[in-house]
């Protein structure tokens, strides 16, 4: 029973806004790339955005390569690029513009929160242009500078995505090769590195070598923060990891959601088959990580190896509902039943957790595993899907409907701006705990539309 | 790692071995054949490092060295991470009784330079028992160390320990803020008990002016192999190279979030709540009459205490969040801020537990801090929940936090330095606040007893922990409700 609390207090308790933690910022931030051509830039604008949007904080790239290829419809070659090219010039400016443009659009009409400005930015003069800009609409502006001198880097980048670029469909990869090195001595020429004396009342991080050294300067608020604190922890060594599921449990046999069961027959066979499945991929140095839940744990028994136990990979608490059937629930809970369906993602189960809930307790799983190279994370449903909408960029509207079947590993690897997914199904039979959304979601529905989309059970 | 693998190809056919529930953690572990639970390595979340850390600070005199160290120290052994300090400027008092003036840090007095050589390496060698003999996993050397033939020395020590090195470097030019610091921490050093105060900061001015000769500060070329962190300004600046693992990551974060402005932070619990006057813990209850006096109490007192651009977070419970609404400025829901979760004992009394589960009853007794609820937490899991909480409370300025008995007793014992032994026995009373204002290397406390009668949840530890031990034992020191 509620006593006579402000109808505020209501709507904070049951799905909307400040859900696990409070506001990260107070007025919008313009995240603002600097650095030569084939430095990392929009690796790092693409990988920040990705964590940015998982993490809760709308977040969108604006690549100005992207304007400038809408605006020149064929690109000829780095001539372009030449810094005594007016022409040129004008449309390059003339992009910039147009971008910006849209930043103030996404952060006054879309309820964008950090816009991330992927351009060379490498002379003074454009730097002021933007932090004018942004000082007039009144948005804080932080500067990531990617220095590397090492060739060998920048060729590897070249080759990973530049080669494939709209701009070089008509080029083989040697010409290519030839020609984007001339664009980089283009801007070689008027390169002006951010300075820590002349522009030391920036707020910014240089990562210098992809991340051997960084230098950071002024750091404004918490967001600004957890920013330098993620640049600092990931890095661009290859490495794969591996999700997977625990082995099918004595409960999802049962069609009951949550508890802490033991591995049915079939889960122990899955186990030995994931064993032999990780010997026959040879990972060098494999770190194997579970949950404090019987069924992961054991799972990972089977492996033979050392593996640690993360108390924040347990699957979501399912609060009043742990241990029910969906029919259970339907039957004990109809209303808390509907609100789940419309809104799988904030939906948090009395007493229990939601997805919203289950991401921020996995972000230092994810730091870590940002940290780390070759990983098989042991886990659950609703955890795995989370770590996935991580690694490929899912909406949270997606994330609560990722399909993620038991006895099946997803081998996921680094590869240009994203992740290679390979999925191996290690061929022992299981149940399907993958409910979809039914397409009745109202709370006034009948128990037949509710639980139309239940897998079966015993 | 060696005894998991063994077991395994023991076993033969079956690879899965069993596991059995530690009954304190409730953490599932292998048993081995007699039934019990194995030794079990990484039960903790993330095995922070492989091999022991040496924190090697670097810097002049009065640049917070010292400040760094401590502050470090207390946060990576309030995250379960075994670490101490060892300061060389006390290894010198102990060799030197009486400090006489600056003469004895004089490059050129022969004699002084010996025996600081001296109080270092018997410091280094302390640092070698702790890490190698104690189970200590970070050492903070802290002196000035600011020679690179000195931190050679220190490197060489740690390379033929198998110990990692992470050097912390203060850098400041500021004078502002060396004098602010040598009139907080060094005048009531016991080096200038018997000076006044203008005799005393005229001689460490020129015991500073000792060490800027020969100092040679960390290099990005020349220590460019070296793993450091070079902190310019109080935190205006960072330079970080070449960060090896986890712990020193965890480190840099840290110290990039720390602040030296003044402010304070104010710790309640919510008022009392309906359960708590019936004597029940956990739950999700609304004040009681007695707690909505308080939260109207404690608006008076924020009131009154006129703080600037005060932030107040509660949980996401009711009866923070009541609370909080009395106070009348926005605030912030925090779930990391709420109570520790009984699981199974939710909404029960002592007596109804000590009824329903004597053994997990007296498993809590013996070991509070690890004990965790069947299906609920423990407090180390609480203060794992909390990291961010501090993380956050470091970077903030003047906070109020409206949180819970077990909260409150973990972020307590962080800001008060509190073993993981005394932190469940905190005494966090109802309708009090603590005011925390950081002061010199500790934290200053005061506590405001808002003149609202309330009932005391406080439970001591009984005498007998044993699980045999009778109901009247049990019960002995639960405090009375209705």
């Amino acid at each position: 029973m509620m006593d006579a609390l402000p109808k505020d207090f209501l709507r904070r308790t049951r799905c909307d806004s400040a859900a696990s933690r409070p506001q990260f910022t107070n007025c919008p931030t313009m995240i603002v790339m600097v650095g030569l051509p084939a430095r990392g830039k929009t690796y790092i604008s693409k990988k920040l955005t990705r964590y940015l949007n998982w993490i809760g904080v709308p977040t969108q790239v604006f690549n100005l390569g992207q304007y400038r290829r809408e605006a020149v419809q064929t690109y000829k070659n780095y001539e372009f690029f030449r810094p005594d090219n007016e022409e040129a010039m004008k449309i390059r400016r003339a992009c910039a513009s147009s971008a910006m443009k849209d930043i103030a659009n996404y952060f006054a009409k879309e309820q964008g929160q950090v816009a991330v400005f992927d351009a060379t930015n490498t002379t003074r003069e454009r730097r002021g242009v933007i932090i004018s800009f942004a000082k007039e609409k009144g948005y804080k502006v932080f500067f990531i500078e990617s220095i590397c001198d090492d060739p060998e880097i920048i060729e590897a980048n070249i080759m990973q995505v530049k080669l494939s670029s709209p701009d070089y469909e008509n080029y083989d990869k040697e010409e290519a090769l030839v020609d984007f090195l001339k664009r980089i001595d283009c801007y070689k020429m008027s390169y002006v590195s951010l300075d820590e004396e002349k522009e030391r009342h920036l707020s910014f991080i240089k990562i210098f070598n992809v991340g051997s050294r960084y230098l950071v300067n002024r750091v404004q608020d918490h967001m600004q923060s957890r920013i330098v604190y993620y640049l600092m922890n990931i890095h661009v060594t290859p490495r794969s990891i591996y999700l997977s599921r625990h082995g099918e449990s004595e409960l999802n046999l049962l069609g009951r959601i949550g508890g802490d069961s033991g591995l049915s027959s079939q889960g122990l066979k899955y186990a030995r088959a994931l064993s032999e499945f990780i010997r026959g991929q040879s990972i060098k140095d494999l770190k194997v990580w579970t949950s404090h839940m019987r069924r992961t744990i054991q799972t990972a028994e089977a492996l033979g190896v050392p593996y640690e136990q993360w108390k924040a990979l347990n699957e979501i608490d399912a609060g009043v509902c742990e241990e029910m059937t969906y029919e259970e629930i339907q039957a004990t809970n109809p209303e808390e039943f509907a609100l789940r369906d419309q809104d799988k993602y904030r939906y948090r189960y009395p007493k229990g957790e939601s997805y919203e809930d289950l991401v921020h307790r996995l972000e230092p799983v994810i730091m870590e595993l940002e940290r780390q190279e070759n990983v098989l994370v042991i886990c659950h449903q609703a955890v795995m899907r989370c770590l996935l909408a991580y690694f490929l960029d899912k909406s949270a509207d997606d994330l609560p409907y990722l399909k993620c079947p038991l006895h099946t590993v997803l081998k996921l690897t680094p590869l240009a701006y994203g992740c290679k997914v390979e999925s191996f199904y290690l061929n022992i039979q299981a149940v399907n705990t993958h409910r979809d959304k039914p397409t009745d979601v109202n709370i006034a529905r009948k128990p037949e539309e509710a639980l139309r989309t239940v897998p079966e059970h015993l | 790692m060696s005894v998991i693998e063994n077991n395994t190809e023991q076993c033969g056919n079956s690879l899965t071995r069993e596991l059995t529930q530690n009954p304190l953690k409730k953490i599932w572990v292998p048993s081995s054949k007699n039934g019990l639970p194995e030794r079990h390595i990484s039960q903790r979340k993330v095995c922070m490092t492989n091999c022991p850390t040496l924190i090697v600070t670097v810097g002049l005199p009065a640049r917070g060295k010292t400040y760094i160290s401590k502050k470090l120290t207390r946060y990576l052994n309030w995250i379960d991470v075994p670490t101490k300090e060892f300061n060389v400027g006390q290894y010198r008092r102990e060799c030197v009784k009486i400090y006489k003036s600056f003469e004895f840090f004089r490059p050129d007095n022969e004699e002084g330079l010996k025996i600081r050589k001296q109080c270092a390496l018997a410091a280094l060698n302390d640092v070698r028992q702790f890490l190698t003999d104690e189970g200590g996993q970070v050492a903070v050397f802290d002196a000035t160390n600011t020679t690179r033939e000195r931190r050679e020395t220190i490197i060489r020590f740690a390379e033929q320990n198998g110990f990692k090195v992470f050097f912390v470097e203060s850098v400041c030019e500021d004078p502002d803020v060396i004098a602010e610091n040598i009139v907080q921490v060094k005048l009531g050093s016991p080096d200038y008990t018997h000076c006044n105060t203008e005799e005393a900061v005229a001689d460490f001015m020129k015991r500073i002016k000792c060490y800027e000769n020969s100092y040679q500060p960390l290099d990005e070329e020349l220590d460019r192999d070296l793993s450091f962190i070079k902190i310019i300004d109080v935190g205006r600046r960072y330079l970080v190279n070449r960060v090896q693992d986890h712990i020193q990551s965890r480190i840099v974060y840290y110290l990039m979030n720390i602040h030296i402005t003044p402010r304070s932070i104010y710790l309640c619990r919510h008022g009392e709540s309906d359960l708590n006057v019936k004597g029940r813990i956990g739950g999700d209850s609304g004040l009681s009459a007695r707690g909505k006096q308080f939260a109207d109490a404690l608006g008076q007192f924020i009131q009154s205490q006129n703080i600037s651009d005060l932030k107040v977070w509660t949980s996401q419970m009711k009866r923070t969040i009541q609370t909080a609404e009395a106070v009348g400025v926005p605030y912030e829901q925090w779930k990391a801020l709420n109570e520790i979760d009984a699981g199974v004992c939710e909404e029960l009394m002592y007596e109804e537990i000590q009824l329903k589960f004597p053994l997990e009853f007296a498993l809590r007794d013996q070991d509070k801090y690890r004990y965790r609820y069947p299906k609920g937490e423990s407090y180390e899991d609480l203060v794992q929940r909390l990291e961010p909480v501090i993380m956050e409370l470091e970077r903030q300025e003047n906070v109020l936090v409206i949180c819970h008995q077990a909260v409150m007793r973990c972020l307590l014992a962080y800001f008060l330095d509190k073993t993981a032994e005394e932190l469940p026995y905190l005494k966090c009373p109802l309708h009090t606040v603590l005011k925390l204002t950081p002061v010199a290397y500790g934290c200053k406390v005061e506590s405001v007893c808002l003149k609202v009668e309330a009932v005391n949840t406080h439970r001591d530890r009984p005498m007998n922990v044993n699980v045999h031990r009778t109901a009247e034992d049990a019960l002995q020191t639960v405090p009375p409700h209705l």
